[in-house]
């Protein structure tokens, strides 16, 4: 699967993680949801050092659309409660 | 994934089709979604472009208020030395504000190079991918035929869409970052501007509007310390401090 960590590039990461990085996204979300900061910042952190250890970095010049593409690293508790429904986050023009 | 990532990449992905819906004439994609890419790409260099200058603008501002906590902290000097407590007091207050507002900035603006960092990395990374565009969309034309090449050329230009949305949000995100300061910014400018950071000698000790509002931030602790501290330094020795108004004189002798 490829997965875009967004602000930073695309990682080919195997199938097989598909399922956990989904656990985590789901837990991440439950704690935006029930306001826990400080859980939604654990969970992050294994999001993305799960994409660290188990992804190679695609070539830059390959042209592949990402199966999941995820917040940028640095996303604020804030960003990820409220702005990315929606248009939010993405410029229209 | 329904999540956090499901619902970022539905974004982006609702953001491409947007682009890509552009290319009117399908016959013309191949060309027509370069050409679309080399624009935009313009684009993306002028957004990061802003973004130097916005930082750059607040650096300035930066500056300017560090050499006021400069400034204000050699008049409370100036004030403790000629047995003016109340205006030191005044002072200190004056620099404490000036000092919270520059921390921020400070810290700001170093996220804000980060963020430049980044997003210059990422230009390079789109105009490799536009690159490598080109040089697909002519062998697709080459190779395959009328329909094969619409799926072909339909992957690729996901795959550089995906690639300018991602960069277009981290404009985005500098922007968003740049205006939260200006407005900071522009609120220290305020202060400056009704006098906050004026000389000190030119101020009496009634309680004016400003004086009230500084009381209101709670510097008190931290004026009630420094206050002390000067107090100490010039009791131990170091009450040579020049007259409120007279400047710099040592070397003129």
């Amino acid at each position: 699967m490829i997965v875009r960590v967004s602000g930073e590039g695309q990682y080919r990461l195997p199938d097989e993680d598909r399922e956990r990085l989904n656990e985590l996204d789901n837990r991440a979300v439950s704690a935006v949801e029930h306001g826990d900061e400080t859980g939604f910042r654990e969970l992050w952190s294994q999001m993305l050092e799960l994409v660290a250890s188990d992804g190679n970095a695609l070539d830059e010049d390959e042209l592949i659309e990402s199966d999941v593409i995820l917040p940028p690293r640095d996303v604020t508790f804030q960003e990820a409660q409220g702005e990315f429904t929606g248009e939010g986050l993405i410029p229209d023009g | 994934m329904p999540g956090l990532g499901g619902r970022f990449s539905t974004v982006i992905k609702a953001k491409i089709s947007r682009m890509l819906d552009r290319a009117e004439d399908p016959s013309e994609t191949l060309d027509y979604g370069y050409q679309k890419q080399v624009e935009l790409l313009q684009n993306v260099k002028k957004g990061v472009a802003d973004v130097v200058t916005s930082k750059k603008r607040l650096q300035m501002q930066s500056t300017k208020l560090e050499q006021q906590v400069v400034k204000l902290d050699t008049q409370a000097r100036q004030a403790l030395s000629q047995g003016r407590e109340d205006l030191a007091r005044a002072a200190l207050e004056r620099k404490t504000v000036a000092q919270t507002e520059l921390q921020s900035l400070d810290q700001q603006v170093t996220e804000l190079e980060a963020q430049q960092e980044q997003l210059t990395e990422n230009e390079k990374k789109l105009r490799t991918k536009i690159e490598a565009f080109r040089t697909k969309k002519e062998v697709i034309k080459a190779q395959y035929s009328a329909a094969e090449a619409q799926v072909k050329i339909s992957e690729a230009a996901h795959g550089v869409g995906e690639q300018m949305a991602d960069v277009g949000l981290a404009i985005q995100r500098a922007e968003d970052k740049t205006e939260q300061m200006k407005a900071r910014a522009g609120a220290v400018e305020e202060l400056e501007a009704a006098g906050t950071f004026e000389d000190i000698t030119q101020l009496g000790p009634a309680q004016d509007d400003i004086d009230r509002e500084l009381a209101s931030l709670g510097a008190g602790a931290q004026v009630d310390d420094e206050l002390a501290k000067m107090k100490a330094e010039l009791g131990s020795g170091e009450g040579d401090a020049p007259a409120l108004g007279q400047g710099e004189k040592e070397g003129s002798a």
